[in-house]
């Protein structure tokens, strides 16, 4: 499909340099990280020392076979040198000091200190704002808080690879249930690879006494990172998950092929926040990390609710496509979206609505920002089967242009086959233009609060969707990856 | 002067031309738009405390003199001082200029969909009072504040909450140019055609805003094409500006005589 809209304005804005990345810094950890290159001996080293029951060693290397027979996907509106899947090294742990620390006293004090620099204050921060953290640093998880509370109302949350152990019957039921690994060539690697994620199970009826969050940070040199995150809502259950990444500047680029899985049950309702703010490499666009996450929401059951937030300032490269899946009758799924390009980004990020159930609903909001030679492309699918009687999609689709050497492209795709359904698609394409700088600039606004001004403006509609204290960083950091795209 | 209500009796003309006393003051200024030389020698000293109206025919350099006075980019000074207030005002950025006091109204207002009004300007006043030393106003003070000057401008109180000129009818953005202006009380306000499109009860409107904030220690330069405006704020000064010089200048009844006789004879008689 031919980009709708095309920035091709020569237009007098200055593309000035944004600031350098805040969170560009390496933490000394010494590391346990195996050797380069990918094999069913690697595939078994890794669930080995994760320890892992026999039927997950089968599925990954299951995974792998699979993953040997697919080619990388090259139909996204983005261009990146070819990686080396063999140069990777598919595991990184950092060494504990004894055993595994039992509470945040016995975590290193280095990697306390790595968030106190990335403005996460861990314990402080759960304490204060009742939030409990599954902290990730590389690939395993080294704490976890507020277990206790979490424990009482009966909500599982734990670092995936617990998981395994303490909940394995749930792991067999419900992982690949709704990305399965031959899903596509990313989630395959990640089902062969993955180190560790997140894991809820709230159980039914229960409403999560609280926001869970997750800090993800990749931080050893040339290791890929693998999450996966698997949350179950059973019935009439409730639960808002919000994930949060930082990065440390490098100057090379580093893969990470995530994997996220929700499923909503009866009544449920699941509403999964992402700030995504990895390194976008340097102005000249240099480094950066390639982002390429599948990430999927089943409304299993009748009436569940599905909401994906994500605000997108990060990485060289996104390919990113939060989806729902509506089977139940009834069911609801959401999509808002804020994706920013700066300097050499690219992104290439939608979602994908597909309504199975009858009288099944879907929102998507989806905001993209380009600036200085960025490129942002909005993929959407919505898909009406023909068993989904009564269903309703209504798309906002709206782009904003800082410059003339940026690009905002529009890649809708519609497949309707049940005549009861209603679709909408709105559509536009704005520039934050000279006049309107200017403008507030006579009235004493610099250029820079101007443009976020302009801005938060434009992401209003997304950034509600936000739980609050996400709301207020997210808005920061999109003051940060923007400062200097205009002057 | 007549039409000068509770303001301080004019400077005498001598100090003109020191400039010292003066808020704004012009010596031979050149500009160029796109490579086109627009002002050609531009002298102008407006006294503080005074009201002074630029007139001309269209393409004489009005809105350009608006313009490089507040540092548009694409203006290009290539001669020529302008200081507000003894300070090299071609020096600073356009946002700095603001907050030294200097203050323009559009002739064109244009649209920022998105952006609360009252935000804007809530920003725009701290971005003042900051320069001036004084603390940020906080939401309720602020909202005092400027629900007193929308009485003044016969404003509805949706306004604020609406994106900044955003479906605003002509009449609707003028006032809100001047609502702006008595929420930052500049030192110095260039009104561009502030009257152009404004039936005649808006203009009384706009009109009595901009008399409520003359003081001894503000001044105007009203840029305008046609008298009407005059009728309502009774300049100290009148200039005519024609092929990017001021080619004359006389009391606020030079206004009368340019609408009763054209430029052209001003153009003859220059």
């Amino acid at each position: 499909m031919d980009p709708i809209a095309t920035m091709t304005e020569t237009a007098p804005l200055e593309t000035l340099v944004g600031r350098q990345y805040r969170h560009g810094f390496v933490t000394d950890i010494e590391s346990d990280t195996v050797p380069p290159g990918l094999d069913e001996d690697l595939v078994r080293l890794i669930s080995r020392k994760k320890g892992e029951p026999e039927f997950l060693t089968q599925w990954r290397l299951a995974a792998l076979r699979h993953w040997l027979t697919l080619t990388e996907p090259h139909w996204p509106h983005l261009s990146y040198g070819a990686i080396d899947y063999q140069a990777i090294s598919y595991y990184s742990a950092p060494k504990a000091r004894a055993d595994a620390p039992k509470s945040l006293e016995e975590v290193d004090p280095k990697l306390l200190a790595t968030y106190a620099k990335l403005g996460v204050p861990l314990h402080e921060r759960a304490r204060l704002a009742g939030v409990a953290v599954d902290a990730v640093f590389d690939s395993v998880s080294v704490a976890t808080t507020f277990k206790e509370r979490l424990a009482a109302a009966g909500v599982v949350f734990c670092p995936f690879s617990e998981a395994v152990r303490t909940h394995p019957q749930l792991i067999e039921r419900y992982l690949g249930s709704v990305v399965p690994y031959t899903d596509n060539f990313f989630a395959t690697l990640n089902s062969a690879v993955f180190s560790d994620g997140s894991f809820v199970y709230v159980p039914k009826g229960v409403h999560c006494p609280m926001e869970l969050s997750t800090y993800f940070r990749i931080n050893a040199a040339k290791t890929g990172q693998f999450e996966r995150t698997l949350i179950i809502a059973d019935d009439g259950a409730r639960v808002s998950y919000l994930e949060g990444c930082t990065a440390p500047m490098r100057d090379e680029n580093q893969l990470h092929a995530a994997v996220v899985e929700l499923v909503a049950l009866d009544d449920a309702y699941i509403k999964y926040s992402t700030v995504q703010n990895w390194y976008p490499g340097d102005e000249r666009g240099v480094g950066g990390i390639y982002n390429f996450v599948t990430k999927r929401g089943e409304c299993r059951g009748r009436n569940s609710h599905i909401s994906w937030t994500q605000v997108e300032t990060g990485s060289a490269i996104t390919w990113k496509y939060p989806s729902c899946v509506l089977r139940g009758a009834g069911s609801i799924g959401e999509f808002y979206s804020v994706a920013t390009v700066n300097n050499y980004q690219q992104a290439d990020t939608g979602t994908k609505m597909v309504h199975i159930g009858r009288d099944t609903r879907s929102t998507i909001v989806s905001k993209g920002i380009s600036a200085g030679h960025g490129q942002n492309a909005y993929r959407g699918l919505v898909k009406i089967l023909p068993s989904a009687h009564g269903a309703r999609n209504f798309t906002q689709c709206d782009s904003l242009l800082m410059g003339g050497d940026c690009g905002a492209h529009t890649f809708p795709y519609v497949e309707v086959k049940n005549p009861s359904a209603t679709v909408e698609h709105e559509a536009s394409t704005s520039k934050i233009s000279e006049d309107q700088l200017f403008y507030c600039r006579q009235r004493g606004v610099s250029a820079e609060d101007a443009v976020n001004m302009i801005v938060s403006g434009f992401c209003k509609s997304v950034f509600k969707e936000l739980p609050m204290e996400f709301a207020v960083e997210a808005q920061n950091l999109l003051a940060v990856s923007l400062e200097g795209a205009v002057g | 002067m007549a039409g000068r209500p509770g303001g301080a009796p004019p400077l005498p003309r001598e100090r003109l031309i020191e400039g010292l006393d003066n808020m704004l003051n012009i010596e031979d200024l050149h500009a160029t738009v796109g490579g086109t030389a627009v002002l050609k020698g531009l002298d102008l000293a407006v006294p503080t405390g005074e009201v002074h109206a630029i007139m001309g025919p269209n393409g004489s350099g009005k809105s350009t003199l608006s313009y490089v006075l507040a540092g548009r980019p694409g203006y290009t000074v290539t001669r020529g001082r302008v200081t507000l207030g003894g300070t090299d005002l071609l020096a600073l950025a356009p946002e700095e200029r603001a907050r030294a006091g200097l203050f323009l109204g559009f002739q064109y207002p244009v649209e920022i969909p998105g952006v609360n009004n009252a935000y804007l300007l809530k920003a725009a006043l701290n971005a003042v009072r900051g320069q001036r030393g004084l603390p940020e106003v906080d939401a309720f003070d602020f909202l005092a504040l400027v629900r007193a000057k929308m009485g003044l401008m016969q404003m509805p109180e949706g306004f604020l909450s609406r994106g900044v000129n955003e479906g605003f009818s002509g009449g609707e953005k003028k006032r809100n140019e001047i609502l702006q202006m008595l929420v930052l009380e500049p030192r110095l306000a260039v009104l561009d055609e502030t009257d152009s499109g404004l039936d005649i009860d808006a203009l009384k409107v706009v009109a009595n805003g901009v008399n409520s904030l003359r003081s001894p220690q503000r001044s105007f330069v009203l840029v305008t094409h046609y008298q009407r405006l005059l009728d309502h704020i009774v300049p100290d000064r009148v200039h005519v500006l024609m092929g990017g010089r001021i080619v004359r200048s006389g009391d606020h009844t030079l206004a009368a005589e340019l609408e009763r006789r054209g430029y052209d004879w001003v153009g003859e008689a220059a």
